[in-house]
């Protein structure tokens, strides 16, 4: 295409497309001022500062990473939501809950296998059962619960996790939602609000409304710039003692291969534990979730029952597996979501699913609901845009920051980035 | 509406007085008469039986649970002039409200407080922070209403939370409005953040004024004549100051209720309230009528948020201070008037009012009450803190401190109470308790010429000419979108 031609699209897709195009040239515009900021040039009228700045690369790299982190959560969290939605036409406002729901039983069973492990079970099981809530007994410190620590339990943990979310999203299904199949979804949207309230302060019962800490840190890896070079280490004090000189023996250290840069020397990022089982796993399951659709026959099922369910039943679907299938798969990825969550923010509240209910609405819908890659896509910008925003405003409006990227996309795309394409 | 508002006043004397007679007597009045003697009398049990004393511990509750039956009428008569009369989907509720809220304590406030306000007048304050509440309606439902309906539920939800999480934020606690615009004077404002913000002049004044000279702080002033009669009389049945005040607030909040469903009543049967009803029942037929519905939808939207914000302030302001960290504005509440609507019946005013009483009463104080009472009979020694240590005897066949445990828990149980009634509800009558109810197709009474046409069974929409009020077909529209009359 000629350049006369191109730039002739263009005006027409701005003239069609007003805000389309104002909202692109306000992301871009973000996009140049991220650069000049990580450059540390400022461009200035008078005295108004226009763009630019200055911003350390290493934190723009960590606000990434940590963007990925907890979008991996919500978009894992989301799949749920955005299957229920297509295939049984109902915004689910139990998700939340079922997330909770999944990282209290996850946990209970984490604190019980690391109190065996310790050798601290003996009168203290009830306490570790209910995630060490009261004033006897050991404490997260004393279990060492993470990945690298405790492998066993974690991985037990997440086991019964998905398990009993499974379960609990089964039973509640058969309990309230299927004798509601041919309602309205605002009515079993109504009733799901109902299931929400009544398992999370089942919840409060049993485990307590107060929030407590679930791991005592753990180990980590660290990647600077020591002396120029790039090295990884698991302490902050080995990177600073091998700036100085030799990196001391009995510490993980090691320099990676690659150019020299300079004198740089700063930690540039840091993985917790928790934060790489978090991604590492949502990635794997993703992975896992997608064969199942593309490659199965469960997969195409469901992509032709949240297509057109009347065309699914007509053409021998047992529809009422589907939505088992659904509730499997949405709810086990739920409970996940939650375990891992919790993993990686290192506390656990009853509120916990209930507080992210709304951002992984906000994933759903900026993805375009019903599709399970635009909650995936969905949830990585939720949580880079909570993140990433720091650069520019306060922290007490980073949710706030995602909701109004959430709104705009709703008013420029109102089917969402995906929208259109269901469960596929 | 009918031929007595023409005729002389003495005939519309005696019609309101006959009217009054029959709608107490098969009527929304004598219903609602009818659900509120009923809860006073089950409150009067639980107030005998509970721990408090005497004639003054009975008042104390009865006072109590109209306080928040009148609380949550107003707020879900607001709702239902959105979900119920236009169908719009308005999950945002505690936005409105802290919206309203705010604004009336930024407007009210001191100027030399901490944080800072205008220092202007009750009145004032209450229409400004009804108009903000409008304005803020206006400025989420232009984008939303024109996207499919539930997604307004969302974008509803997460203004909601946009603003309460705003108010948290430390960069408005103080700040000065036109710090640097010529011809404006500086003027120093502020949430307060965290810790909130003092409002001395509130709702409760005018009310106190009638009982203290000095109302703003009746420790430092003397009675009125009225306060002191008045405060005797009851003082004489056993009934404390602090209780006597409070029902004169619950009174003006109940005159707050009466207002709400009047207004709603009246535009549910003017032209404007018609069209909001086709609208609700399709509104590709109400557009293809000519009417843009898009500009009715933004009109309602802002009426509704309006009343929401100004029961925001009956509601929060009372207190004399605010906060965000409230109750009153998290996104829980919001689905707390929603169930009670829900209740009640959307569509019906007089369902809302009951909704609003029943969830305030069974739902939200109910459960405490009776807790309170097996506390006092049948629970001896102090409740484990944790399920663990309730659970740890039960081995042992012990269940006493199992069931002091869930007595002591009743706050949080009282919640899953309220998820499993509404989940049955959906289930079994998703129109709530109301939501039978006929629409009236014609506007004048048919009953009036020939009584009541006959084989009403058959006859769908237009049969419910006994019932004067704006009681909606909620059913039809849980059946799907398809009009609101002979769905069979």
């Amino acid at each position: 295409m000629a350049t006369a031609e191109r730039v002739a699209a263009l005006r027409l897709e701005v003239a069609e497309r007003p805000k389309t195009a104002l909202f692109g040239l306000f992301l871009v515009g973000l996009g140049v001022d991220l650069l000049l900021k990580v450059f540390g040039v400022e461009v200035a009228v008078g005295s108004v500062k226009l763009l630019g700045g200055t911003l350390a690369a290493s934190r723009l790299v960590t606000l990434v990473w940590d963007g990925v982190v907890v979008g991996l959560g919500i978009g894992l969290a989301g799949i749920g939501l955005s299957m229920t939605y297509s295939i049984l036409s109902f915004a689910n406002f139990a998700h939340g809950d079922y997330i909770t729901t999944g990282a209290f039983a996850g946990w209970a069973v984490a604190w019980v296998v690391a109190g065996l492990g310790a050798g601290v079970l003996d009168g203290n099981f009830l306490y570790l059962a209910t995630v060490g809530f009261g004033p006897e007994g050991p404490s997260a410190a004393d279990l060492s619960v993470n990945a690298v620590g405790n492998p066993l339990a974690v991985v037990g943990g997440l086991v019964v996790a998905v398990v009993v979310t499974v379960a609990v999203s089964l039973v509640l299904d058969r309990l309230v939602f299927r004798p509601m199949r041919d309602q309205s979804g605002i009515a079993v949207l109504i009733a799901s609000i109902g299931v929400a309230l009544a398992l999370r302060y089942l919840i409060v019962f049993v485990f307590g409304a107060s929030n407590r800490g679930l791991t005592a840190g753990g180990p980590k890896l660290i990647l600077a710039g020591v002396s120029g070079k790039l090295a990884l280490a698991t302490e902050r004090s080995t990177i600073i003692l091998a700036s100085d000189g030799g990196p001391p023996a009995d510490a993980f250290y090691v320099e990676l291969p690659g150019p020299a840069f300079g004198s740089y020397t700063a930690e540039i990022l840091s993985v917790t534990s928790a934060e790489a089982t978090l991604v590492a796993t949502s990635l794997a399951l993703m992975v896992a979730l997608h064969l199942t659709l593309q490659r199965t026959k469960l997969g195409k099922a469901m992509r032709a029952m949240a297509d057109n369910e009347d065309l699914a039943r007509v053409t021998g679907i047992p529809t009422e597996r589907v939505v088992r299938a659904t509730w499997i798969i949405g709810g086990g990825l739920a409970g996940a979501a939650g375990y891992l969550m919790a993993l990686e923010q290192g506390t656990l509240s009853y509120n916990l699913g209930w507080v992210l209910l709304l951002l992984i609405f906000a994933a759903v819908i900026l993805g375009g609901i019903g599709s399970i890659y635009g909650a995936i896509v969905g949830g990585l910008l939720i949580g880079l845009t909570q993140s990433v925003s720091l650069v520019w405003i306060p922290s007490s409006f980073s949710t706030a920051a995602a909701f109004a990227i959430m709104i705009l996309v709703l008013v420029i795309r109102p089917d969402g980035l995906f929208g259109g394409v269901t469960t596929a | 509406m009918s031929g007595t508002d023409g005729a002389s006043t003495a005939t519309a004397g005696a019609g309101a007085v006959d009217r009054l007679r029959a709608e107490l007597r098969e009527g929304d009045a004598g219903l609602i008469a009818l659900v509120m003697a009923g809860i006073y009398v089950l409150f009067t049990v639980f107030a005998i039986l509970g721990p408090s004393q005497g004639v003054g511990g009975v008042v104390a509750v009865l006072q109590r649970v109209t306080f928040w039956t009148a609380l949550y009428a107003m707020l879900v008569l607001a709702l239902n002039l959105h979900w119920g009369y236009a169908g719009l989907f308005n999950i945002g509720v505690a936005g409105f409200m802290a919206v309203g809220v705010y604004t009336f304590a930024a407007i009210t406030a001191p100027t030399g407080g901490n944080p800072p306000g205008l220092g202007l007048p009750l009145w004032i304050g209450v229409v400004g922070g009804m108009l903000a509440a409008a304005v803020a309606g206006a400025v989420v439902s232009l984008p939303a209403l024109r996207l499919r309906a539930d997604y307004l539920a969302i974008v509803t939800v997460a203004f909601s939370e946009i603003v309460r999480l705003s108010l948290l934020s430390t960069t408005f606690q103080q700040f000065t409005l036109f710090a640097n615009v010529p011809f404006l004077p500086e003027v120093p404002l502020g949430s307060g953040a965290g810790r909130g913000i003092n409002i001395p002049i509130n709702p409760t004044i005018p009310v106190k004024s009638l009982f203290y000279t000095n109302p703003t702080n009746p420790a430092s002033g003397g009675r009125t004549a009225l306060g002191e009669a008045v405060i005797s009389a009851f003082g004489a049945a056993g009934v404390r100051e602090t209780v006597v005040v409070s029902l004169a607030y619950t009174a003006v909040l109940l005159a707050f209720v009466a207002l709400f469903y009047w207004l709603l009543r009246r535009i549910g049967n003017s032209p404007f309230g018609r069209v909001l009803k086709a609208i609700r029942e399709d509104e590709l037929v109400a557009n293809s009528l000519g009417k843009d519905t898009r500009l009715f939808k933004v009109k309602v939207f802002m009426v509704g948020c309006a009343l929401m914000g100004l029961g925001g302030i009956l509601w929060e302001t009372q207190k004399g201070f605010t906060d965000p960290t409230s109750t009153t504005f998290l996104p829980i509440q919001t689905f707390y008037i929603f169930i009670a609507l829900m209740i009640g019946g959307a569509g019906s005013n007089t369902g809302s009012v009951l909704g609003g009483a029943l969830f305030a009463s069974l739902l939200f104080l109910g459960p405490q009450q009776v807790a309170a009472v097996f506390t006092k009979y049948f629970v001896g020694g102090d409740a484990p803190s944790t399920f663990a240590g309730a659970l740890g005897p039960v081995g042992s066949l012990d269940f006493g401190p199992l069931f002091a445990y869930t007595v002591q828990n009743v706050p949080s149980l009282r919640f899953v109470l309220v998820g499993v009634v509404l989940i049955v509800l959906m289930q079994r009558r998703p129109t709530g308790l109301l939501g039978h109810r006929k629409e009236v197709a014609a506007s004048v009474d048919l009953a009036d010429r020939g009584g009541r046409p006959g084989g009403e069974a058959a006859r769908p929409a237009a049969d419910g000419g006994g019932l004067d009020d704006g009681g909606e077909p909620t059913g039809e529209r849980d059946d799907g979108s398809s009009g609101g009359e002979g769905d069979e």
